[in-house]
């Protein structure tokens, strides 16, 4: 089976300071990967080098398009490279708000996508807007409101909503449930691994919440300091972590 | 006359500013970034018109100059002296008599000819800004041709008021490539907007220059269930009954007595010398 991401020797430089050095791996379809590590180990700048929001300054990103089979994203045009940013990938935001725009109706938000990639039929479109905030468990007589009048857990949930309507095979996540409370949290999980299991979709997920992974995630990835230290399946790294900094991680979650 | 050079702006600067309109016209629709001049005049009163309009003019061209669709408003009439001033061409009310036409907010009624130049003054350039604050990202949206945003605006107007709510500087698509903001006009000149006569548009406070080539395929943005309709009011012209011209609602008093008057005065005036009489017309005539 060919995977649906290769990652090879990924390396970004902040000046003299690593972001992120050497990171390689594969991602097979519908399999979710999650990376874990405190803050400043270079999850998220590992994140938005793959997804295409900064040039890495080495290594390949290898996607397995549709059409054309696996292509280095790094060295798509960039037109190709956005129009795979909103049809075959998606990027869930840490904070909703820089996911969603705020003056937009939650109807419009979902339906931006749609018309990005051609849909010009209203009717169609907010049908489908409908179904999705359905999905995503929000009534759908919010329809029409804005963002700004939702909770924190329903933004996250409509940011959700928003990528994942136009059915993208990759999705990146940066702490999906950073900043929500544990029940909502709880919920959002719940929401995540169903739609996941549902649309058959890959993920990588990064997260500082072990919870998080355990729950989600097939594999995982412990980084610190720009540098991957331990791989392999999640409940095996959590539950036999190897490396000196995986066993700290491990023992420093809080047991209630 | 002699203070000033030909139409205020020395020749550097207009060879600058045709440069730009050139490339305008070159690139229907994108909007050429020019070094914009401090004008004798705030901006938002049509600093960029007038720098269109001083590059384009000739000692041999009659200018008009309009404002939303009247002759003999503060800013049409502003900028009609300022010309004769500087510039010493001859100008004109009549639309069919002018070769080159300022206007703010309007397209004349009369079909223009291939001869004509239509200027028009724009406040904000950028279709897609109220959307998108960024430039840099608004340019990059241009340069990939990403126009799904404009839809989503549409999309609110819909589902806010049943409709697409948005009646003037509807977005429009140039040659299947750029869209563009034809400045803040009614949509009901959108149809209009392919034509014989050049069309450029100039943003004085934002910098930027472009330009529709005659005959350039214009098309007005819309859902295949909510098609584009080019709206006015549901009336004749109380003056000259005219019902295929834009017009604007005057109250008449605090008894809730309105009329309804064509935008374009020229239009207006040429119809009744014509002998078309209005459902006010007489009055009107009788207090003149």
């Amino acid at each position: 089976m060919t995977p649906l991401l290769q990652v090879n020797r990924l390396t970004k430089m902040y000046g003299p300071r690593i972001g992120c050095k050497d990171v390689s791996f594969d991602l097979y379809p519908g399999e979710v990967m999650g990376i874990v590590g405190e803050s400043g180990s270079g999850k998220s700048t590992l994140l938005n080098a793959m997804a295409g929001h900064h040039a890495p300054d080495r290594g390949e990103v290898i996607f397995d398009t549709r059409t054309e089979g696996p292509r280095d994203t790094l060295k798509m045009s960039e037109p190709e490279r956005r129009m795979l940013g909103r049809t075959d990938w998606a990027f869930v935001h840490q904070h909703a708000r820089d996911g969603l725009r705020m003056s937009v109706s939650a109807g419009g938000n979902i339906g931006e996508r749609l018309m990005a990639v051609g849909d010009r039929h209203y009717g169609e479109i907010r049908a489908q807007a409908a179904d999705w905030l359905g999905r995503v468990e929000i009534a759908e007589t919010r329809i029409d409101d804005r963002p700004s009048a939702f909770s924190g857990g329903m933004q996250q949930r409509l940011q959700i909503a928003r990528n994942l309507v136009t059915a993208p095979r990759l999705v990146f996540m940066d702490e999906p449930t950073g900043g929500l409370d544990v029940s909502v949290q709880a919920r959002l999980l719940d929401l995540l691994r169903g739609l996941v299991r549902e649309m058959g979709l890959s993920a990588i997920i990064v997260t500082h919440d072990l919870a998080v992974v355990r729950l989600l995630a097939d594999r995982l990835m412990v980084m610190k300091d720009g540098h991957v230290v331990e791989s392999g399946l999640t409940d095996q790294v959590l539950d036999d972590p190897q490396h000196a900094y995986t066993q700290l991680l491990v023992s420093s979650v809080l047991q209630v | 006359m002699s203070d000033y050079n030909f139409a205020y702006l020395d020749e550097q600067t207009k060879r600058m500013i045709r440069r730009a309109i050139l490339k305008g016209l070159a690139i229907p629709g994108y909007q050429v970034p020019f070094a914009s001049r401090e004008m004798p005049m705030p901006y938002g009163w049509g600093t960029g018109g007038v720098q269109v309009s001083a590059a384009t003019l000739t000692p041999d061209d009659t200018l008009k100059v309009i404002d939303q669709g009247a002759d003999d408003t503060t800013n049409a009439v502003s900028i009609r002296k300022f010309f004769e001033r500087t510039a010493g061409v001859e100008t004109t009310e009549v639309t069919a008599k002018a070769s080159v036409i300022q206007t703010r907010h309007r397209i004349p009624e009369a079909a223009l000819n291939e001869d004509q130049i239509l200027v028009y003054q724009v406040p904000i350039p950028e279709p897609l800004r109220f959307l998108e604050p960024r430039e840099t990202e608004t340019r990059k949206m241009h340069a990939l041709e990403e126009y799904g945003l404009m839809h989503v605006k549409l999309y609110e107007d819909i589902s806010q008021h049943g409709d697409i709510a948005t009646s003037y500087a509807y977005p429009v698509k140039v040659e299947d490539r750029y869209v563009m903001d034809p400045s803040p006009i009614p949509k009901f000149d959108n149809p209009k907007l392919e034509m014989a006569a050049i069309q450029l548009f100039g943003a004085g406070r934002e910098q930027r220059i472009y330009a529709l080539p005659p005959y350039t395929k214009v098309v007005s943005l819309d859902f295949e269930d909510f098609p584009f309709v080019a709206s006015k009011a549901d009336h004749p012209c109380d003056l000259c009954a005219a019902e295929d011209s834009y017009l604007d609602e005057v109250i008449l008093d605090d008894a809730g007595n309105r009329m309804f008057v064509c935008s374009d005065t020229d239009y207006c005036r040429s119809r009744r010398a014509e002998g078309h009489v209005g459902r006010l017309g007489e009055q009107e005539g009788a207090a003149a």
